[in-house]
């Protein structure tokens, strides 16, 4: 029964149709959320001791930079599914991901770039965590150009998904630069082994905006691969009677 | 599951382990070339190395030494340490705003005899964030 239901689910064709049930008040949902999340550590959490006003693009920088990574690894499951399962909408998954990663990476490098102006005294400095993280945008780029290249767009998923699988041993990198080399990006402050270096009063708003920046890019990314599907299987009889 | 599967199951882990593999390698071997700054013992141990002549700029990091800043001629003068050894500072210009006696910090200039002559200048602030009437806790 299981399987039946993946194998249904699978379809592009009742992907689609789910997902257009649910995908518009689910983005609304997590738009409201996210801004108001936003607002609450705007404009209602305290000032940093340390760095005052300016650590409060944490709100846009952290959820930012978080989605960036979790993207590409999802973006790695999504590309091995479809390498292994040969499941089409997989590979529509993984290609409607890449163009909102890059996106979203870029402005993980922008809005780390804004917080270093004030607290460190420069926007760029080629240290392992920005640097691993403009390779990550590079990588979203090239994926992007990758797949726009070919004419054949079946040999085009292959080639992207393994590019994918290839490119996502960056994300660990990514994730522990900090810890491996010295560098000028401090550590994490949210970790799962130990208790948050930041007080609460400034982690609740984090949190909420780390969450509904979730819900946010994953509607996003929901309503590109429907529209890779309308793309990609317009000949098929069921699009055409939509 | 299917063999063809399985097959293709082996050759994902085959790309994903090989690429993991490589990636290593390079890593490994570019190791400290990675680092971003210096300590201060790294850079009075490679003092006699042939590739740190007076005219390399490197990268110092740790933190501003306690009671070891003062203004002299419009030069600022400061200790860098990492609590084994430190080094003088010397440097001209703008501090960042976060700049504190206590706190991380990376200079970017000339080490020569002993003392390191920065023309830039930049602040590292920790992971630690807290509103400013909890400081004291």
């Amino acid at each position: 029964m299981i399987k039946k239901f993946f194998h249904q689910f699978a379809s592009p064709k009742s992907y689609f149709a789910i997902a257009n049930k649910f995908v518009k008040p689910f983005l609304v949902f997590f738009f409201l959320l996210y801004i108001s999340a936003l607002a609450w550590g705007l404009f209602f959490t305290p000032p940093d001791a340390v760095q005052g006003d300016s650590y409060r693009i944490i709100y846009m920088h952290v959820p930012a930079s978080f989605m960036a990574q979790i993207l590409f690894a999802v973006m790695a499951i999504t590309s091995a599914v479809f390498l292994i399962w040969k499941l089409k909408l997989a590979a529509y998954v993984s290609k409607s991901i890449a163009p909102i990663g890059a996106i979203v990476t870029f402005f993980a490098l922008f809005s780390g770039s804004i917080w270093g102006i004030p607290t460190w005294g420069t926007w760029w400095q080629w240290d392992a965590r920005i640097t691993s993280t403009l390779i990550l945008l590079i990588m979203y780029l090239g994926l992007i150009s990758l797949h726009a290249s070919f004419e054949n767009k079946e040999k085009a998923d292959k080639f992207f998904s393994v590019l994918v699988l290839i490119g996502v041993v960056n994300i660990p990198i990514i994730k522990k630069s900090v810890d491996w080399w010295s560098t000028l990006h401090q550590s994490a402050s949210i970790t799962l082994t130990s208790k948050p270096a930041i007080d609460p009063v400034m982690l609740y708003p984090l949190m909420f905006s780390i969450v509904s920046f979730i819900g946010l890019i994953f509607g996003l990314v929901i309503l590109s691969s429907q529209n890779e599907i309308l793309k990609r299987e317009k000949y098929k009889s069921w699009i055409k009677n939509i | 599951m299917k063999k063809d599967r399985k097959k293709r199951l082996f050759g994902v882990l085959l790309i994903i382990g090989s690429s993991c593999l490589g990636i290593g390698l390079i890593l490994y071997a570019l190791n400290s070339n990675l680092d971003y700054f210096l300590t201060p013992s790294e850079l009075k141990q490679s003092d006699e190395n042939v590739v740190l002549s007076s005219n390399t700029r490197v990268k110092l990091g740790g933190m501003v030494k306690k009671d070891s800043f003062f203004i002299n001629e419009n030069k600022v003068n400061f200790e860098v340490t990492d609590f084994e050894d430190s080094i003088k500072v010397i440097y001209e210009g703008l501090l960042p705003d976060l700049f504190k006696e206590g706190k991380g910090i990376v200079v970017l200039g000339k080490y020569n005899d002993g003392i390191f002559y920065a023309d830039e200048v930049f602040a590292k602030h920790d992971e630690n964030y807290m509103p400013p009437n909890l400081e004291l806790n």
